[in-house]
Protein backbone atom coordinates (compact mmCIF):
# COMPACT_ATOMS: atom_id res chain seq x y z
CA UNK A 1 0.00 0.00 0.00
CA UNK A 2 2.71 2.60 0.91
CA UNK A 3 4.52 1.94 -1.84
CA UNK A 4 1.63 2.20 -4.15
CA UNK A 5 0.97 5.26 -2.47
CA UNK A 6 4.38 6.93 -3.57
CA UNK A 7 3.88 5.59 -6.70
CA UNK A 8 0.56 7.23 -7.26
CA UNK A 9 2.26 10.72 -5.94
CA UNK A 10 5.23 10.22 -8.54
CA UNK A 11 2.78 9.54 -11.31
CA UNK A 12 0.30 12.43 -10.19
CA UNK A 13 3.28 14.55 -10.23
CA UNK A 14 4.19 14.16 -13.58
CA UNK A 15 0.71 13.65 -14.95
CA UNK A 16 -0.37 17.45 -13.65
CA UNK A 17 3.29 19.02 -15.02
CA UNK A 18 2.64 17.47 -18.26
CA UNK A 19 -0.77 18.58 -18.33
CA UNK A 20 -0.06 22.18 -17.57
CA UNK A 21 2.70 23.09 -19.70
CA UNK A 22 2.47 20.86 -22.65
CA UNK A 23 -1.45 18.60 -22.83
CA UNK A 24 -3.35 21.67 -22.18
CA UNK A 25 -1.95 23.90 -24.81
CA UNK A 26 -2.38 21.43 -28.04
CA UNK A 27 -6.27 21.88 -29.70
CA UNK A 28 -6.60 19.52 -32.26
CA UNK A 29 -10.29 20.21 -32.97
CA UNK A 30 -10.88 22.64 -30.26
CA UNK A 31 -10.75 20.65 -27.45
CA UNK A 32 -7.67 19.68 -24.71
CA UNK A 33 -7.42 15.74 -23.89
CA UNK A 34 -7.02 15.60 -19.74
CA UNK A 35 -4.08 13.38 -19.17
CA UNK A 36 -4.90 13.72 -15.21
CA UNK A 37 -8.76 12.48 -15.70
CA UNK A 38 -7.33 9.80 -17.49
CA UNK A 39 -4.38 8.69 -15.27
CA UNK A 40 -6.77 9.14 -12.56
CA UNK A 41 -9.24 6.63 -14.30
CA UNK A 42 -6.56 3.99 -14.35
CA UNK A 43 -5.70 4.44 -11.12
CA UNK A 44 -8.99 4.31 -9.59
CA UNK A 45 -9.93 1.28 -11.91
CA UNK A 46 -6.95 -0.50 -10.86
CA UNK A 47 -6.80 0.41 -7.02
CA UNK A 48 -10.45 0.92 -5.99
CA UNK A 49 -12.61 3.40 -4.94
CA UNK A 50 -11.36 5.01 -1.38
CA UNK A 51 -7.44 5.29 -3.70
CA UNK A 52 -9.45 7.12 -6.64
CA UNK A 53 -10.70 9.39 -4.25
CA UNK A 54 -7.65 10.08 -2.26
CA UNK A 55 -5.31 10.19 -5.68
CA UNK A 56 -8.13 12.83 -6.95
CA UNK A 57 -7.78 15.00 -3.92
CA UNK A 58 -3.82 14.59 -4.36
CA UNK A 59 -4.03 15.70 -8.22
CA UNK A 60 -6.70 18.15 -7.91
CA UNK A 61 -4.41 19.81 -5.24
CA UNK A 62 -1.59 19.96 -7.67
CA UNK A 63 -3.52 21.09 -10.42
CA UNK A 64 -4.93 24.05 -8.88
CA UNK A 65 -1.93 25.19 -7.42
CA UNK A 66 0.00 24.62 -11.20
CA UNK A 67 -2.92 26.63 -12.63
CA UNK A 68 -3.42 29.26 -9.76
CA UNK A 69 -6.71 28.48 -9.86
CA UNK A 70 -9.42 28.71 -6.65
CA UNK A 71 -7.93 25.94 -4.56
CA UNK A 72 -10.08 22.51 -3.65
CA UNK A 73 -12.01 22.95 -7.04
CA UNK A 74 -9.93 20.30 -9.28
CA UNK A 75 -9.89 18.62 -6.48
CA UNK A 76 -13.72 18.41 -5.48
CA UNK A 77 -14.46 16.87 -8.92
CA UNK A 78 -11.36 14.93 -9.26
CA UNK A 79 -12.37 13.31 -5.76
CA UNK A 80 -15.73 12.11 -7.11
CA UNK A 81 -14.36 11.02 -10.01
CA UNK A 82 -12.17 8.96 -8.73
CA UNK A 83 -14.25 7.69 -6.04
CA UNK A 84 -16.73 6.75 -8.63
CA UNK A 85 -14.73 5.49 -11.28
CA UNK A 86 -13.56 3.50 -8.57
CA UNK A 87 -16.66 1.80 -7.30
CA UNK A 88 -17.25 1.38 -11.19
CA UNK A 89 -14.00 -0.92 -11.46
CA UNK A 90 -14.87 -2.49 -8.14
CA UNK A 91 -18.53 -3.44 -9.08
CA UNK A 92 -19.78 -3.36 -12.66
CA UNK A 93 -16.45 -2.82 -14.62
CA UNK A 94 -14.59 -5.88 -13.24
CA UNK A 95 -13.03 -7.85 -15.53
CA UNK A 96 -14.58 -5.72 -18.50
CA UNK A 97 -12.29 -5.35 -21.39
CA UNK A 98 -14.07 -2.23 -22.38
CA UNK A 99 -14.04 -1.02 -18.74
CA UNK A 100 -11.68 2.02 -18.97
CA UNK A 101 -12.79 3.27 -22.38
CA UNK A 102 -16.66 3.78 -20.99
CA UNK A 103 -15.13 5.13 -17.38
CA UNK A 104 -13.45 7.82 -18.88
CA UNK A 105 -16.14 9.05 -21.77
CA UNK A 106 -18.84 8.67 -18.63
CA UNK A 107 -16.45 11.17 -16.70
CA UNK A 108 -15.14 13.02 -19.06
CA UNK A 109 -18.65 14.48 -19.68
CA UNK A 110 -19.37 14.40 -16.23
CA UNK A 111 -16.46 16.19 -15.52
CA UNK A 112 -17.44 19.04 -17.76
CA UNK A 113 -20.57 19.57 -16.13
CA UNK A 114 -19.57 19.60 -13.11
CA UNK A 115 -16.49 22.21 -13.79
CA UNK A 116 -19.11 24.00 -15.66
CA UNK A 117 -21.50 23.95 -12.30
CA UNK A 118 -18.69 24.97 -9.85
CA UNK A 119 -17.74 27.69 -12.28
CA UNK A 120 -21.20 29.33 -12.16
CA UNK A 121 -21.33 28.66 -8.15
CA UNK A 122 -18.37 30.55 -7.67
CA UNK A 123 -19.28 33.57 -10.51
CA UNK A 124 -16.26 32.75 -13.00
CA UNK A 125 -18.07 33.99 -16.21
CA UNK A 126 -17.89 30.47 -18.69
CA UNK A 127 -18.90 29.46 -21.61
CA UNK A 128 -21.40 26.74 -21.10
CA UNK A 129 -21.20 26.45 -25.90
CA UNK A 130 -17.56 26.64 -25.30
CA UNK A 131 -17.19 23.67 -23.02
CA UNK A 132 -19.91 21.66 -23.75
CA UNK A 133 -20.39 21.78 -27.39
CA UNK A 134 -17.27 23.01 -29.07
CA UNK A 135 -14.52 21.75 -26.85
CA UNK A 136 -16.64 18.28 -25.48
CA UNK A 137 -16.66 16.14 -28.90
CA UNK A 138 -13.27 16.18 -29.06
CA UNK A 139 -11.94 15.77 -25.62
CA UNK A 140 -14.16 12.49 -25.47
CA UNK A 141 -12.47 11.47 -28.32
CA UNK A 142 -8.64 12.45 -27.19
CA UNK A 143 -8.75 11.35 -23.56
CA UNK A 144 -10.67 7.73 -25.60
CA UNK A 145 -7.02 7.47 -27.38
CA UNK A 146 -4.84 8.35 -24.18
CA UNK A 147 -6.66 5.84 -22.43
CA UNK A 148 -5.42 2.87 -24.06
CA UNK A 149 -1.85 3.44 -23.51
CA UNK A 150 -2.23 5.50 -20.19
CA UNK A 151 -4.04 2.48 -18.97
CA UNK A 152 -1.52 -0.13 -20.34
CA UNK A 153 1.29 2.14 -18.30
CA UNK A 154 -0.39 2.58 -15.02
CA UNK A 155 -1.60 -1.42 -15.36
CA UNK A 156 2.54 -2.28 -15.44
CA UNK A 157 3.26 0.65 -12.36
CA UNK A 158 0.74 -0.46 -10.14
CA UNK A 159 1.45 -4.39 -11.00
CA UNK A 160 0.69 -6.19 -7.46
CA UNK A 161 3.96 -8.48 -7.12
CA UNK A 162 2.68 -11.64 -8.71
CA UNK A 163 1.64 -14.92 -6.48
CA UNK A 164 3.96 -18.07 -7.02
CA UNK A 165 3.54 -19.51 -10.37
CA UNK A 166 1.55 -22.80 -10.25
CA UNK A 167 3.70 -26.23 -9.68
CA UNK A 168 2.62 -29.06 -11.66
CA UNK A 169 3.22 -31.39 -8.34
CA UNK A 170 2.64 -35.16 -8.92
CA UNK A 171 0.50 -36.67 -5.94
CA UNK A 172 1.37 -39.97 -4.66
CA UNK A 173 -0.23 -42.95 -5.03
CA UNK B 1 -27.39 -17.00 -6.71
CA UNK B 2 -26.29 -17.36 -10.51
CA UNK B 3 -28.29 -17.91 -12.97
CA UNK B 4 -27.14 -21.28 -15.02
CA UNK B 5 -27.14 -22.91 -11.67
CA UNK B 6 -26.68 -26.97 -11.69
CA UNK B 7 -29.62 -28.43 -9.98
CA UNK B 8 -27.31 -30.06 -7.63
CA UNK B 9 -26.53 -26.29 -6.49
CA UNK B 10 -30.23 -25.17 -6.54
CA UNK B 11 -30.94 -28.12 -4.48
CA UNK B 12 -28.21 -27.87 -2.06
CA UNK B 13 -28.48 -23.92 -1.68
CA UNK B 14 -31.95 -24.17 -0.77
CA UNK B 15 -31.32 -26.56 1.80
CA UNK B 16 -28.31 -25.86 3.85
CA UNK B 17 -27.80 -22.77 5.84
CA UNK B 18 -24.96 -20.30 5.24
CA UNK B 19 -23.14 -19.90 8.21
CA UNK B 20 -21.01 -17.68 7.05
CA UNK B 21 -23.01 -14.76 5.85
CA UNK B 22 -23.04 -12.46 8.42
CA UNK B 23 -19.51 -12.71 8.93
CA UNK B 24 -18.93 -11.32 5.47
CA UNK B 25 -21.86 -8.95 5.49
CA UNK B 26 -20.08 -7.51 8.44
CA UNK B 27 -17.09 -7.11 7.01
CA UNK B 28 -18.68 -5.89 3.85
CA UNK B 29 -20.48 -3.39 6.01
CA UNK B 30 -17.09 -2.22 7.59
CA UNK B 31 -15.73 -1.72 4.07
CA UNK B 32 -18.82 0.29 2.66
CA UNK B 33 -18.48 2.58 6.15
CA UNK B 34 -14.89 3.18 5.91
CA UNK B 35 -15.09 4.50 1.81
CA UNK B 36 -17.91 6.99 2.45
CA UNK B 37 -16.14 8.11 5.46
CA UNK B 38 -12.72 8.74 3.18
CA UNK B 39 -14.86 9.93 0.48
CA UNK B 40 -16.76 12.09 2.94
CA UNK B 41 -13.26 13.68 4.71
CA UNK B 42 -12.14 14.43 1.29
CA UNK B 43 -15.31 16.15 0.04
CA UNK B 44 -15.27 18.05 3.59
CA UNK B 45 -12.17 18.78 2.77
CA UNK B 46 -12.23 20.24 -0.52
CA UNK B 47 -14.86 22.35 0.35
CA UNK B 48 -12.90 23.97 3.17
CA UNK B 49 -10.31 24.92 0.64
CA UNK B 50 -12.78 26.40 -1.71
CA UNK B 51 -14.46 28.62 0.82
CA UNK B 52 -11.06 29.58 2.59
CA UNK B 53 -9.86 30.48 -0.73
CA UNK B 54 -12.37 32.39 -1.98
CA UNK B 55 -12.58 34.22 1.39
CA UNK B 56 -9.13 34.88 2.05
CA UNK B 57 -7.23 38.20 0.65
CA UNK B 58 -4.33 37.32 -1.66
CA UNK B 59 -1.78 37.32 1.44
CA UNK B 60 -3.95 34.69 3.43
CA UNK B 61 -2.58 31.40 3.99
CA UNK B 62 -3.95 29.08 1.48
CA UNK B 63 -2.82 31.58 -1.55
CA UNK B 64 1.02 31.14 0.32
CA UNK B 65 0.19 27.93 0.02
CA UNK B 66 -0.58 27.65 -3.54
CA UNK B 67 2.18 29.81 -4.27
CA UNK B 68 5.34 27.23 -2.38
CA UNK B 69 3.51 24.56 -4.38
CA UNK B 70 3.42 26.41 -8.00
CA UNK B 71 7.48 27.11 -6.58
CA UNK B 72 8.14 23.79 -6.75
CA UNK B 73 6.16 22.90 -10.24
CA UNK B 74 7.32 25.54 -11.93
CA UNK B 75 10.75 24.38 -12.80
CA UNK B 76 9.39 20.84 -13.53
CA UNK B 77 6.78 22.65 -15.79
CA UNK B 78 9.70 25.00 -17.62
CA UNK B 79 11.34 22.04 -18.42
CA UNK B 80 8.37 20.20 -19.75
CA UNK B 81 8.00 22.91 -21.86
CA UNK B 82 11.39 23.21 -23.06
CA UNK B 83 11.41 19.33 -24.15
CA UNK B 84 8.58 19.46 -26.12
CA UNK B 85 8.70 22.84 -27.88
CA UNK B 86 10.91 21.49 -30.62
CA UNK B 87 7.88 19.36 -30.91
CA UNK B 88 5.48 21.84 -30.82
CA UNK B 89 6.60 24.14 -33.32
CA UNK B 90 7.60 21.03 -35.68
CA UNK B 91 3.79 20.63 -35.61
CA UNK B 92 2.83 24.24 -36.00
CA UNK B 93 5.03 24.13 -38.80
CA UNK B 94 3.66 21.24 -40.76
CA UNK B 95 -0.08 22.67 -39.93
CA UNK B 96 1.37 26.28 -41.10
CA UNK B 97 2.22 24.99 -44.45
CA UNK B 98 -1.09 23.54 -45.73
CA UNK B 99 -2.11 27.30 -45.29
CA UNK B 100 0.87 28.72 -46.30
CA UNK B 101 0.01 28.91 -50.01
CA UNK B 102 -3.68 30.70 -49.86
CA UNK B 103 -2.22 32.83 -47.24
CA UNK B 104 1.07 33.61 -49.04
CA UNK B 105 -1.61 35.51 -51.37
CA UNK B 106 -3.71 37.64 -48.77
CA UNK B 107 -0.37 38.64 -47.60
CA UNK B 108 0.91 39.83 -50.68
CA UNK B 109 -2.20 42.00 -51.09
CA UNK B 110 -1.85 43.48 -47.38
CA UNK B 111 1.47 43.99 -48.01
CA UNK B 112 0.76 46.14 -50.93
CA UNK B 113 -1.76 48.10 -49.03
CA UNK B 114 0.88 48.51 -45.66
CA UNK B 115 3.48 49.91 -47.87
CA UNK B 116 1.30 52.48 -48.92
CA UNK B 117 -0.12 53.37 -45.50
CA UNK B 118 3.86 53.05 -44.17
CA UNK B 119 4.59 56.23 -46.51
CA UNK B 120 1.40 57.84 -45.33
CA UNK B 121 2.31 57.61 -41.74
CA UNK B 122 6.30 58.36 -41.86
CA UNK B 123 5.02 61.89 -43.46
CA UNK B 124 2.38 62.03 -40.56
CA UNK B 125 4.88 61.18 -37.99
CA UNK B 126 7.31 63.53 -38.94
CA UNK B 127 4.87 65.97 -39.32
CA UNK B 128 3.72 65.32 -35.60
CA UNK B 129 7.13 65.86 -34.70
CA UNK B 130 7.46 68.97 -35.79
CA UNK B 131 3.86 69.91 -34.57
CA UNK B 132 4.93 69.08 -30.79
CA UNK B 133 7.83 71.11 -30.86
CA UNK B 134 6.13 74.24 -32.49
CA UNK B 135 3.58 73.34 -28.90
CA UNK B 136 6.19 72.38 -27.35
CA UNK B 137 3.87 69.54 -26.13
CA UNK B 138 4.25 67.40 -23.39
CA UNK B 139 3.04 63.80 -23.31
CA UNK B 140 2.46 61.38 -20.35
CA UNK B 141 4.01 57.94 -20.27
CA UNK B 142 3.87 56.58 -23.65
CA UNK B 143 3.66 52.69 -24.63
CA UNK B 144 6.62 50.99 -25.20
CA UNK B 145 8.70 53.74 -24.26
CA UNK B 146 7.66 54.16 -20.36
CA UNK B 147 7.10 50.82 -19.77
CA UNK B 148 9.65 48.09 -19.29
CA UNK B 149 8.87 44.81 -20.30
CA UNK B 150 9.38 41.83 -18.69
CA UNK B 151 9.49 38.86 -20.88
CA UNK B 152 7.88 35.33 -19.03
CA UNK B 153 7.69 31.78 -20.06
CA UNK B 154 4.06 30.23 -20.45
CA UNK B 155 4.22 27.30 -17.85
CA UNK B 156 0.68 26.47 -17.26
CA UNK B 157 -2.07 26.52 -19.71
CA UNK B 158 -5.85 26.51 -18.72
CA UNK B 159 -6.67 22.70 -17.86
CA UNK B 160 -10.07 23.00 -19.07
CA UNK B 161 -11.77 24.97 -21.79
CA UNK B 162 -13.94 26.72 -18.96
CA UNK B 163 -10.32 28.57 -18.35
CA UNK B 164 -9.23 32.02 -19.78
CA UNK B 165 -6.06 31.97 -17.89
CA UNK B 166 -2.69 31.34 -17.90
CA UNK B 167 0.55 30.91 -15.84
CA UNK B 168 4.05 32.31 -16.94
CA UNK B 169 7.80 32.10 -15.53
CA UNK B 170 7.80 35.15 -13.24
CA UNK B 171 6.07 36.71 -10.64
CA UNK B 172 6.58 39.71 -8.04
CA UNK B 173 10.31 39.00 -7.41
CA UNK B 174 10.67 40.63 -11.64
CA UNK B 175 8.42 43.36 -10.70
CA UNK B 176 5.43 42.03 -11.71
CA UNK B 177 2.40 43.40 -9.96
CA UNK B 178 -1.23 42.98 -9.98
CA UNK B 179 -3.16 44.56 -13.21
CA UNK B 180 -0.10 45.03 -15.22
CA UNK B 181 -0.82 44.58 -18.57
CA UNK B 182 0.83 41.44 -20.84
CA UNK B 183 1.30 41.25 -24.67
CA UNK B 184 2.53 39.13 -26.74
CA UNK B 185 6.38 39.23 -28.14
CA UNK B 186 5.00 41.14 -31.54
CA UNK B 187 3.13 43.40 -28.73
CA UNK B 188 -0.69 42.74 -29.15
CA UNK B 189 -2.70 42.66 -25.86
CA UNK B 190 -3.04 39.70 -24.39
CA UNK B 191 -4.66 39.88 -21.30
CA UNK B 192 -3.73 41.36 -17.63
CA UNK B 193 -2.22 40.00 -14.39
CA UNK B 194 -4.84 38.87 -12.27
CA UNK B 195 -2.55 37.01 -9.47
CA UNK B 196 0.65 36.94 -8.47
CA UNK B 197 3.10 34.81 -6.28
CA UNK B 198 6.80 35.91 -5.94
CA UNK B 199 7.96 33.53 -8.70
CA UNK B 200 4.57 33.32 -11.11
CA UNK B 201 1.76 34.96 -12.27
CA UNK B 202 -1.28 34.09 -13.54
CA UNK B 203 -2.69 36.22 -16.81
CA UNK B 204 -6.05 36.77 -17.69
CA UNK B 205 -6.65 36.51 -21.28
CA UNK B 206 -8.87 39.21 -23.29
CA UNK B 207 -11.55 35.82 -23.52
CA UNK B 208 -12.38 36.08 -20.14
CA UNK B 209 -15.61 37.20 -19.21
CA UNK B 210 -14.85 39.02 -16.67
CA UNK B 211 -12.49 41.12 -19.09
CA UNK B 212 -12.81 44.54 -20.68
CA UNK B 213 -10.37 47.58 -21.78
CA UNK B 214 -11.51 51.12 -23.32
CA UNK B 215 -10.61 50.36 -27.34
CA UNK B 216 -10.37 53.19 -29.48
CA UNK B 217 -10.66 52.70 -33.38
CA UNK B 218 -6.96 53.90 -34.59
CA UNK B 219 -7.92 55.34 -37.87
CA UNK B 220 -11.39 56.88 -36.82
CA UNK B 221 -10.84 58.01 -33.18
CA UNK B 222 -14.18 55.86 -31.90
CA UNK B 223 -14.60 55.01 -28.50
CA UNK B 224 -15.80 51.89 -27.28
CA UNK B 225 -15.32 48.99 -24.08
CA UNK B 226 -13.60 46.11 -25.73
CA UNK B 227 -14.95 42.60 -23.79
CA UNK B 228 -15.61 38.92 -24.54
CA UNK B 229 -18.62 38.22 -26.99
CA UNK B 230 -20.79 35.88 -25.53
CA UNK B 231 -20.86 33.55 -27.83
CA UNK B 232 -17.63 30.74 -28.46
CA UNK B 233 -14.27 31.24 -29.48
CA UNK B 234 -11.89 34.10 -29.69
CA UNK B 235 -14.35 36.90 -30.62
CA UNK B 236 -14.21 40.57 -29.18
CA UNK B 237 -17.07 42.53 -28.95
CA UNK B 238 -16.23 46.61 -29.52
CA UNK B 239 -19.22 47.90 -26.55
CA UNK B 240 -20.92 50.70 -26.18
CA UNK B 241 -20.44 52.52 -29.40
CA UNK B 242 -22.84 55.30 -30.16
CA UNK B 243 -24.56 54.92 -33.75
CA UNK B 244 -23.64 58.11 -34.74
CA UNK B 245 -19.87 57.34 -34.28
CA UNK B 246 -18.05 56.04 -37.83
CA UNK B 247 -16.32 52.41 -37.30
CA UNK B 248 -15.45 50.18 -40.61
CA UNK B 249 -14.74 46.89 -41.13
CA UNK B 250 -11.01 45.87 -41.08
CA UNK B 251 -10.10 49.49 -38.70
CA UNK B 252 -7.40 48.84 -35.91
CA UNK B 253 -8.98 48.70 -32.38
CA UNK B 254 -6.29 49.84 -30.13
CA UNK B 255 -6.38 50.55 -26.31
CA UNK B 256 -7.57 53.68 -26.07
CA UNK B 257 -5.30 54.66 -22.76
CA UNK B 258 -7.96 57.36 -21.21
CA UNK B 259 -7.31 58.73 -17.84
CA UNK B 260 -9.69 60.46 -15.62
CA UNK B 261 -9.32 60.96 -11.69
CA UNK B 262 -11.77 58.42 -10.89
CA UNK B 263 -11.22 55.88 -13.38
CA UNK B 264 -7.87 55.28 -14.65
CA UNK B 265 -7.43 52.97 -17.55
CA UNK B 266 -5.04 50.40 -16.64
CA UNK B 267 -3.91 50.10 -19.78
CA UNK B 268 -1.43 52.58 -21.59
CA UNK B 269 -2.69 53.88 -25.18
CA UNK B 270 -1.94 52.09 -28.42
CA UNK B 271 -1.47 48.86 -27.47
CA UNK B 272 -3.18 46.94 -30.64
CA UNK B 273 -6.15 44.74 -29.79
CA UNK B 274 -7.47 43.72 -33.09
CA UNK B 275 -9.38 44.26 -36.19
CA UNK B 276 -12.74 45.24 -36.91
CA UNK B 277 -14.56 41.96 -38.58
CA UNK B 278 -18.32 43.07 -38.91
CA UNK B 279 -20.35 46.20 -38.15
CA UNK B 280 -24.01 46.09 -37.22
CA UNK B 281 -26.83 48.15 -36.09
CA UNK B 282 -30.57 47.20 -34.93
CA UNK B 283 -33.34 49.73 -34.61
CA UNK B 284 -33.73 48.55 -30.98
CA UNK B 285 -30.33 48.92 -29.84
CA UNK B 286 -29.20 52.37 -29.44
CA UNK B 287 -25.36 51.17 -29.58
CA UNK B 288 -23.47 49.53 -32.91
CA UNK B 289 -22.34 45.88 -32.64
CA UNK B 290 -19.06 45.32 -33.89
CA UNK B 291 -16.99 42.42 -32.96
CA UNK B 292 -13.46 42.19 -33.70
CA UNK B 293 -10.94 39.29 -34.23
CA UNK B 294 -7.91 39.63 -32.06
CA UNK B 295 -4.65 40.49 -33.33
CA UNK B 296 -2.80 38.04 -30.12
CA UNK B 297 -2.52 34.20 -31.47
CA UNK B 298 -4.41 32.49 -28.53
CA UNK B 299 -3.22 29.15 -29.38
CA UNK B 300 0.10 29.53 -29.40
CA UNK B 301 0.86 31.70 -26.87
CA UNK B 302 4.45 30.78 -25.62
CA UNK B 303 6.66 33.49 -24.49
CA UNK B 304 4.27 36.39 -22.78
CA UNK B 305 5.84 40.26 -22.27
CA UNK B 306 4.10 41.95 -19.13
CA UNK B 307 3.95 46.23 -19.23
CA UNK B 308 5.76 47.44 -15.85
CA UNK B 309 6.02 50.97 -15.76
CA UNK B 310 9.04 52.40 -15.42
CA UNK B 311 7.70 55.09 -13.39
CA UNK B 312 6.37 52.59 -10.36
Amino acid sequence: MASDILKAAGVFFVAVVLQSAIVSSIEPGGGTADLVLVTLTAVALLRGAVFGAVVGFYAGFLLDAADLETLGLSSLLLTLAGYWIGRYGETTGRDRAHAPLLAIAVVTVLFALGSLAMHYVLADPVSARAGLVDALPAEIVLNLLLTIPVYALCRRIFARPSARPAVEVELGT
Amino acid sequence: MPRNRSLRLAALGSTVQRAAAPAYSTARGRNALRRRVVAGVLVALSLILITGYFRESDNGALHGVQGATASVLRPFQIGAERVARPFQDGYDWVAGFFHAKSENEALREQLQALRQQAIQNTTAAQENRELRNALKFRSGPMYPSGYDQVAAEVISYGANQFQQELVISAGRNAGIRLNDPVTDSQGFLVGHISKTTSKTAEVSLLTDGDFSVAGRDAYTGTYGLVSHGQGAGETLILDLVPKDKVIRENDLIVTAGRRSARLPSLYPRNIAIGVVTSVGQTDVDIHQAVQIAPLADFSSLNVLLVLVPKSR
